[in-house]
């Protein structure tokens, strides 16, 4: 009796031997990606003016991916050291830690030189955030709300639910001014209950590019020491926003600074451009060295059923490069190119706008940072840009400008005087 | 500020790397580590392999590579031919368009992935309580990947007869049919992990029989194919053996063993399904589990995998650095017995060239075992598993001779 033919299993359908239902007869099929899906349409599109202003990809200005040079140096320096391939220990390259950490707080943080933080490499910012939410839905004793800026990233809300933690927002945009809506925030954060959880973009707020400026953030951390929240920091564009690391970790380094003992997520997708490598980093800030053993030995419990241990290939770039010191001094360099670039595609996008005659106040694209802009365009504004001038974005109004280029800006800025017009 | 952690507890750690961990701190110049599951050459280093250093400097002088995202499931290259390496090139539910995959984060990813889809899928919307079965012994983090999917009742089947050192097939297909109908079933592909112990072609028809009747749902995890015999077919019989037979079913497969891409963590779902359509469905789910775990999985490995694959010259190159490990192993378990019988060490040790792939169960107890690992420096699990791939021709002698005390000295 050898294997039967699938055709012949499809005629047996008697109820004892039916073969023919399946497992997965009620499996629905999943709504798409609306970022990737984007992506999806601009590829089909054969306008040859097309624009992808969906995902947050850097872009030079010839719309090319980045590799950047310093990445290609140490990957060059790391293929001279022949390294074997063994398993990395579950938290990660411990090297990688380290520079992950000094990099976010900064090399003299007493954080560190008490040792009282705890650091884990990631599959870089989603990752990190995953670790994180499970983290607390499994120790945090507190209540199960985590609290998001409104808007906030769409990946936040099913990585924190998927963890088992619920979903609750404080106010943060204003779409009248397309700017910070500070009053707002801070009612709704005076009214979080104690002991939540609440997460701050640390700097390139995603998706508006709206960030708080620092006497702001020094209001929204007396108000969160008061209300004696859980702050997660999500930072996944340091160097990105302003071009600066430093003072792009200005917000985080004020919150431990305040006393606020912090967990933060970092990616290095897009401040060294490592996207596919998955590099990021998980940190808790804790009382004491003492706590933070405690908890190191808790997220690996919690790491090894998920993946076992990361991946070694981006976490040895990103700590060749910040290890180096010609090669960081590149990187910096670098991100500071990243960075300025996007500032000047901002600039000449207002120029372009008010060049095509638009009477609208688009101050806020100057204003907003990051690699994002919160146009303040409709969905009916968007859909017409879509159609009319094949500028693939998404539907909040959200485009990337890594996506615009000197040479597509102007194009843009008359799409856009068209159907606001 | 109190802390929100002051109460976190000390958790554990995970036993086979404090096993190496204890190795790495000994100074006594004939230690030996029998434990982690790596490959090691007869100098007792790590191996990459050399179609690997070739298809990585590939990848270095290629200008037109970069590091974008993959797509979520991955690398489409990567999982079609990671697929077909599983199920053959001439797979008819390849050809049927019925095979897809999602790239992960190692075996363990693909088991992670392949779990929290059953958990939300499989029978009904909510799996919490659907019995997960697991071989008695297992590789520990079986356990755990199920429970933290959100499994409640993970089980273990019977399947290592500790008297006989051999499979307890009665046991094993007696829980197959006495098991809750629709339970889970999670089987090792090849090279039994940790007991080196496969059932035998006949055995493998005599469980399908019984789980395609009782409608168990088949969940392989094939960690070591062609390192098991040295040829990838002979290694992927079982799982080609239930695609054949009509399952619907899940098999997650690790690349690092078999490539020795350890921490580029390159591992794949390959998911049967009844068609088509079922297909599309599965996969589209399967994205929204990933975006939330890993958004994508990482692409070095992934490339090294892919290229070997599909590149004929190194493909071929590829297979002959497998057989070369899977010789190796074989080499040691042949050695390791002849000592053993050589030195009257009492007891029968057949089953050290009867059980296959990179680990053996010894049959030390855990008293010898401490033995070992005290007095002798030689560092395996408390299970009496070792890892074949410790061995060389220079640290055979002592452990043959350790065995010998052990077994001789302690009860």
């Amino acid at each position: 009796k050898g294997p039967i033919p699938h055709s012949a299993v499809l005629q047996h359908c008697s109820p004892a031997w039916c073969l023919c239902s399946s497992w997965w007869g009620g499996v629905q099929m999943g709504p798409p990606d609306p970022i990737l899906g984007v992506t999806e349409a601009f590829k089909r599109d054969t306008n040859p003016k097309k624009m992808n202003l969906g995902v947050g990809a850097y872009r030079d200005d010839q719309g090319k991916p980045y590799v950047l040079n310093c990445v290609r140096k140490a990957e060059a320096v790391i293929a001279e050291k022949k390294l074997d391939k063994e398993y990395l220990p579950i938290g990660g390259l411990g090297e990688f830690a380290k520079a992950c950490a000094q990099l976010a707080l900064g090399a003299d943080n007493e954080v560190l030189k008490s040792g009282r933080n705890i650091t884990v490499q990631t599959i870089s910012g989603t990752g990190s955030l995953r670790i994180g939410a499970n983290f607390l839905s499994r120790f945090h004793g507190g209540p199960r709300d985590v609290y998001l800026p409104k808007p906030s990233w769409g990946n936040h809300t099913p990585i924190f639910r998927d963890a088992g933690m619920q979903l609750k927002a404080y106010r943060y945009y204003d779409p009248s001014t397309c700017g910070f809506d500070f009053k707002g925030a801070l009612e709704d954060i005076s009214k979080i209950p104690e002991q939540s959880v609440i997460v701050l973009h640390a700097c390139a707020h995603n998706p508006t590019g709206v960030d708080p400026r620092p006497e702001q953030w020094k209001e929204i951390s007396d108000l969160v020491k008061k209300r004696n929240l859980l702050v997660f920091f999500d930072m996944a564009y340091q160097g990105f926003a302003s071009g600066d690391i430093d003072r792009d970790a200005w917000a985080v380094r004020h919150f431990i600074e305040q006393g606020h003992n912090i967990v933060l997520s970092q990616s290095f997708a897009k401040n060294m451009g490592l996207y596919g490598e998955r590099v990021g980093g998980f940190t808790v800030v804790c009382k004491d060295a003492e706590e933070a053993k405690r908890v190191e030995s808790q997220l690996k419990i919690l790491i090894r059923p998920i993946y076992s241990n990361p991946p070694m290939n981006g976490a040895r770039i990103a700590t060749t490069i910040l290890n180096t010191p010609e090669l960081r001094a590149m990187w910096l360099e670098e991100v500071h190119g990243m960075a300025n670039r996007i500032i000047k595609m901002r600039e000449q996008l207002v120029a372009g706008l008010k060049k095509e005659g638009s009477s609208h106040n688009w101050q806020h694209v100057i204003d907003q940072i990051g690699m994002f802009c919160f146009t303040g365009l409709k969905p009916e504004q968007v859909e017409r840009l879509t159609k009319e001038f094949s500028v693939y974005m998404t539907k909040d109004g959200r485009i990337s400008m890594a996506g615009v280029s000197s040479g597509n800006v102007g194009y843009l800025a008359h799409g856009i005087h068209a159907v606001t017009k | 500020i109190m802390s929100v952690f002051s109460e976190v507890p000390q958790a554990a750690p995970v036993a086979v790397f404090k096993l190496t961990q204890d190795f790495n701190n000994d100074q006594h110049p004939q230690k030996v580590n029998l434990g982690v599951g790596a490959y090691r050459t007869d100098e007792g280093r790590p191996w990459v392999l050399p179609v690997v250093k070739k298809v990585e400097k590939l990848i270095v002088h290629d200008d037109r590579l970069n590091h974008e995202y993959l797509p979520i499931l991955g690398l489409p290259e990567f999982r079609s031919s990671a697929s077909k390496i599983a199920l053959g090139d001439d797979s008819p539910a390849i050809k049927e368009e019925r095979v897809g995959a999602v790239q992960c984060l190692g075996g363990t990813g693909a088991l992670k992935i392949g779990a929290e889809f059953l958990r939300r899928f499989y029978n009904g919307n909510n799996n919490t309580k659907t019995p997960v079965y697991v071989s008695a012994p297992t590789w520990e983090n079986h356990n755990a990947v199920f429970a933290n999917a959100g499994f409640e009742d993970v089980r273990p089947y019977k399947y290592w007869d500790a008297e006989k050192r051999g499979l307890d097939l009665n046991g094993f297909l007696g829980d197959l049919e006495s098991c809750p109908a629709h339970s889970i079933f999670v089987l090792h592909a090849c090279a039994h992990n940790p007991t080196g112990t496969d059932p035998t072609q006949e055995q493998w028809k005599k469980i399908a029989e019984v789980m395609m009747r009782r409608k168990l749902f088949v969940f392989f995890d094939s960690a070591y194919q062609g390192f098991a015999s040295g040829s990838l077919e002979k290694d992927a019989w079982a799982v080609r053996y239930f695609v054949s037979m009509g399952f619907e079913m899940f098999c997650a497969q690790s690349f690092s063993k078999n490539f020795g891409l350890y921490n580029e963590r390159v591992g794949n779902l390959t998911i049967v399904a009844r068609d088509g359509d079922n297909l599309k469905r599965i996969l589209s789910q399967m994205e929204k589990i990933v975006r939330t775990t890993w958004s994508n999985p990482p692409s070095q490995g992934a490339r090294v995998v892919a290229i070997t694959l599909n590149t004929p010259e190194l493909f071929s190159e590829w297979s002959d650095n497998v057989k070369t490990m899977a010789d190796r192993v074989l080499l040691m378990r042949a050695q390791l017995k002849a000592k053993l019988q050589a030195l009257g060490t009492p007891g029968t040790w057949d089953h050290i060239t009867q059980q296959i792939g990179m680990f053996s169960f010894t049959g030390l107890n855990s008293q010898q075992v401490e033995y070992m690992v005290k007095e002798k420096h030689i560092y395996l699990m408390a299970s009496g598993r070792i890892n074949m791939c410790g061995l060389t021709t220079k640290n055979i002698d002592y452990v043959a001779e350790s065995i010998h005390e052990a077994v001789t000295k302690v009860q």
